[in-house]
């Protein structure tokens, strides 16, 4: 492992549980000096539990961490801070209305007479953005009227100038980056690397590993799959380690996909034509079948969601076309699309699903309900039976119907949002990351109803970060990279040939 | 099919259900009264009327009881209407003026004919109301088409609203002698007239709350605006009728205080009552956040705060200690809501609900 004389810090043995779920299990890394080391891995990886040990966000179950040979507690992320260790986060959290110099000096204001020195202050920070980033702005404008990119790096000369930092965290600041903002950060990253700080990057886009690291460490439910030389590792290797091949029971599921196969209507249900958000997804073509069920797969931020909420009438496309059981659509809005007999369950359970205090038995009439319009009100009775059918089809563990949905489990959560929308009986059913944190006999239930509800004739589009939970389930699979819809294969298809495309090899 | 659970008549149940703070502070607030005011609890029956403290409480609350109507749904959905005060103000003048014109020529002469009236009854609270129905629609407009903040948006209409009502009547105080209208507020059916108001208004509401998927909508949205968004309920409608409802219902306030003080006095009708709306509803338990209502809760509120005031008045405390006075048991109520005294009710209530696993 790691020699701690040349390492500039060392994670050893690193353990965090939180109630129900092992975060972290025995995992390591080591920094040195002058490196971008990129930590990469799926959702619930355990990236950012990682990170918030490091900082003293949590504190680890065992393990130890070395900085400069001597171990280290970090109580808080302030305490971190004072040791050297600065993080900057995806969400910008300065104040855009304060000047530059104000963010970057705040708390730490110059002082002359008992008043704040503002000269002094300008001065300081123009110093700081210069030697350290090699960027040249007014610092007296309000952070507010900058780009995304340059709030970034404003965080982080903040984030050097508080500690002069040994080693910098960033995580996932790209994620709201054009290219050439992108391209701006990456040489501050440089010009730091060469001065010998240690960096932590954060990331979902592969392109951007191999363009910056120097060495990248890979995680999987919260255990290290190891550490390697960004020189050294192809793409479709390293995207192959982040994901895992589990192989597990093909039987069952492949003969009913088989069958459903062959029941698949030619003609298109819902038509996309060079449908497209600007800053969303790239202009795509799509169609869904009756009978079938379509696969997106795809990195985090790939356009996924975008996709889906663009069907879906979440938000306006503003190029292209789209055709739903041959008329093209106009008028784009969830209450439209239910009525076309589209159905979303959302990728963000919390924000965007459940209505946490209204009760499970509300919760699942919601959006029948939304298409009855006000005054067909479902009776209590009728209500009460669609509830009751649900939660026995979908087995929801709950005491009652009347219980407020915030009481249940994320995966009973889940199928209640399910049951919303199978209420409608949906002819498209779109389902993004129906599956995550739910645990893995659910996952097979989930997804041998989606293939019994094609079976039954509808469409379905099923969208994971799993790669082999969509190749299970799919009869297509369309790849998504860096928001463009990149290839769509028919038919049986092989994992590697996919990972090959997310890596953004050919087709 | 299985039933509603049949909710079980325990300590539990009654301290979890929402009407019990509320109806807690008004017990005690009338406990009070019952030991230190003689004869509070009187009621006196004239020619088959009845009078007395308690049907003040109830006839003085009936103005904030509309309010609360109108503002339990607007907090239900995350809002807040400050305009309601102003609201009344306009509709007050409307109908004064529409009773009344000769303020619009600038003649000031005092008509005393109780029979007089420019235009009848039924124009004259429909265009008022109707007047109302527009404002609480601008509001609605501002909240949910224009995503403006209620708290900014209705701040508009609220300073605003004054001199609006002060334009419609020419800058005057318009009296108002017309005897049918004056029953609005002084009408005497063994209960006061503008109960029959509030309760016509209450049950109204409540059915199309509770009887149609209206309430769960209003509710959904306050609790998760997105979340609904998603499952296809139509948030910016959803705001724009409860905005216009509140307008509506303070509006009939409006008429009910003008034809109690016989004015429609610009300046002063609903002064800060959008201030005792928003308390009323906030005693009656539905959070600022949004969410879950009960309409019957607020008007339990808003009948805290009338016996609260009522009280104050009967023990002798001047008009101008009032306020101050009253601020002090409204922070003892809303003491009994936090957190704190609910837990010390819980564990109260605690030996008795164990023994039923």
């Amino acid at each position: 492992m790691a020699d701690p004389d040349q390492s500039l810090l060392v994670m050893e043995g690193i353990r965090k549980a939180f109630p129900g779920v092992q975060a972290l299990d025995d995992v390591s890394l080591d920094l040195r000096s002058g490196e971008i080391l990129c930590l990469v891995g799926e959702n619930g990886a355990g990236k950012s539990t990682l990170m918030k040990v490091l900082t003293g966000v949590d504190q680890p179950d065992a393990g130890r961490i070395l900085l400069n040979g001597k171990e280290i507690h970090a109580k808080s992320p302030q305490h971190a801070q004072t040791l050297g260790i600065s993080t900057v986060y995806q969400e910008i959290n300065l104040c855009p209305n304060l000047s530059v110099a104000e963010n970057i000096l705040l708390g730490r204001e110059p002082h002359k007479l008992g008043r704040v020195d503002w000269a002094r202050m300008n001065a300081l920070a123009d110093q700081t953005l210069q030697r350290f980033l090699g960027i040249d702005i007014d610092v007296a404008r309000s952070l507010g009227s900058y780009s995304v990119a340059i709030q970034q790096m404003v965080a982080i000369a903040r984030a050097l100038y508080i500690t002069s930092a040994k080693i910098l965290i960033l995580d996932e600041p790209t994620s709201s980056l054009d290219a050439k903002e992108t391209e701006q950060l990456f040489k501050v990253m440089t010009k730091l690397k060469n001065e010998g700080v240690g960096i932590i990057f954060i990331t979902h886009f592969i392109s951007q590993v191999f363009e910056i690291s120097d060495r990248i460490t890979v995680l999987r439910n919260g255990r290290l799959v190891g550490t390697f030389g960004t020189a050294s590792i192809s793409r479709v290797d390293l995207i192959s380690k982040m994901i895992g091949r589990a192989l597990a029971e093909f039987d069952e599921m492949t003969r009913i996909k088989l069958e459903s196969g062959q029941h698949i209507k030619s003609e298109a249900f819902l038509q996309a034509r060079q449908l497209g958000l600007t800053g969303a997804v790239q202009p795509f073509d799509l169609d869904l079948h009756a009978g079938e069920v379509v696969g997106l797969a795809g990195l985090l931020g790939s356009g996924r969601t975008e996709t889906a909420g663009i069907l879906f009438g979440v938000e306006k496309p503003d190029t292209g076309t789209l055709r739903i059981n041959g008329k093209e659509v106009h008028d784009y809005s969830p209450l439209n699309s239910i009525k076309r007999g589209l159905a979303l369950c959302p990728e963000d359970r919390k924000a965007a699903g459940i209505v946490d205090d209204l009760t499970v038995r509300e919760n699942i009439i919601l959006a029948i309900q939304a298409n009855k319009g006000w005054f067909k009100y479902l009776s209590l009775q009728e209500q009460y039976e669609l509830a009751d059918a649900y939660i026995n089809l979908l087995s929801i563990a709950t005491p009652s119907p009347d219980q407020p949905v915030k009481n249940l489990s994320g995966g009973n959560q889940q199928k209640v949002i399910l049951a919303r929308w199978l209420a409608t009986n949906p002819r498209v059913l779109i389902l993004d990351e129906p599956t995550r944190g739910i645990d893995v006999g659910t996952k097979a239930e989930i997804q041998k109803l989606v293939l019994s509800l094609a079976e039954e004739g509808r469409a379905c589009m099923f969208i994971s970060s799993e790669l082999e939970e969509v190749l299970r389930t799919s009869h297509r699979v369309v790849v998504l990279r860096e928001r463009e819809k990149v290839a769509e294969f028919a038919g049986e298809v092989d994992e590697k040939t996919i990972i090959h495309v997310i890596a953004g090899g050919e087709a | 099919m299985k039933r509603p659970p049949r909710k079980s008549f325990t300590w539990k149940s009654i301290t979890e259900s929402r009407l019990f703070l509320p109806l807690l502070a008004l017990s005690l607030i009338l406990l009070f009264d019952f030991i230190f005011i003689p004869g509070f609890f009187s009621i006196e029956n004239r020619e088959g009327n009845l009078y007395g403290s308690l049907i003040d409480i109830l006839r003085n609350g009936s103005t904030v009881m509309l309010l609360a109507i109108g503002m339990t749904l607007v907090i239900a959905t995350g809002g807040v209407d400050l305009s309601v005060g102003a609201v009344m103000a306009i509709a007050a003048s409307t109908a004064g003026i529409l009773m009344n014109p000769s303020a619009l020529w600038n003649e000031v002469f005092f008509v005393t004919d109780p029979t007089f009236t420019f235009q009848p009854l039924w124009i004259v609270i429909g265009v008022a109301l109707f007047v109302s129905l527009l404002c609480g629609l601008w509001n609605g407009m501002l909240v949910g088409y224009m995503r403006i903040q209620p708290m900014v948006a209705t701040l508009i209409l609220m300073i605003s609203g004054r001199g609006i009502a002060q334009l419609i009547t020419n800058g005057l105080r318009v009296q108002i002698t017309y005897k049918p209208y004056m029953i609005l507020g002084q009408g005497w059916i063994i209960l006061p007239f503008s109960l029959y108001i509030v309760a016509v208004v209450f049950t109204f509401t409540w059915l199309m709350t509770r009887k149609t998927a209206i309430g769960m909508f209003i509710e959904s949205v306050g609790i998760n605006l997105r979340s609904s968004f998603y499952s296809g309920i139509d948030e910016k409608k959803i705001k724009l009728i409860v905005y216009t409802f509140c307008g509506v219902c303070a509006g009939i306030a409006g008429l009910v205080a003008s034809s109690n003080i016989r004015t429609s006095d610009s300046n002063n009708i609903g002064l800060t009552t959008e201030l005792d709306a928003i308390l009323a509803v906030v005693i009656g338990g539905t959070s600022m956040a949004g969410g879950r209502f009960s309409l019957l809760a607020s008007m339990v509120g808003a009948l805290v705060l009338q016996a609260i005031t009522q009280s104050m008045y009967a023990i002798g405390v001047p008009a101008f200690a009032l306020q101050a006075i009253k601020a002090v048991v409204v922070v003892l109520v809303i003491l009994l809501y936090s957190e704190q005294s609910r837990s010390f009710i819980r564990r109260f209530s605690a030996p008795k609900t164990e023994a039923k696993p």
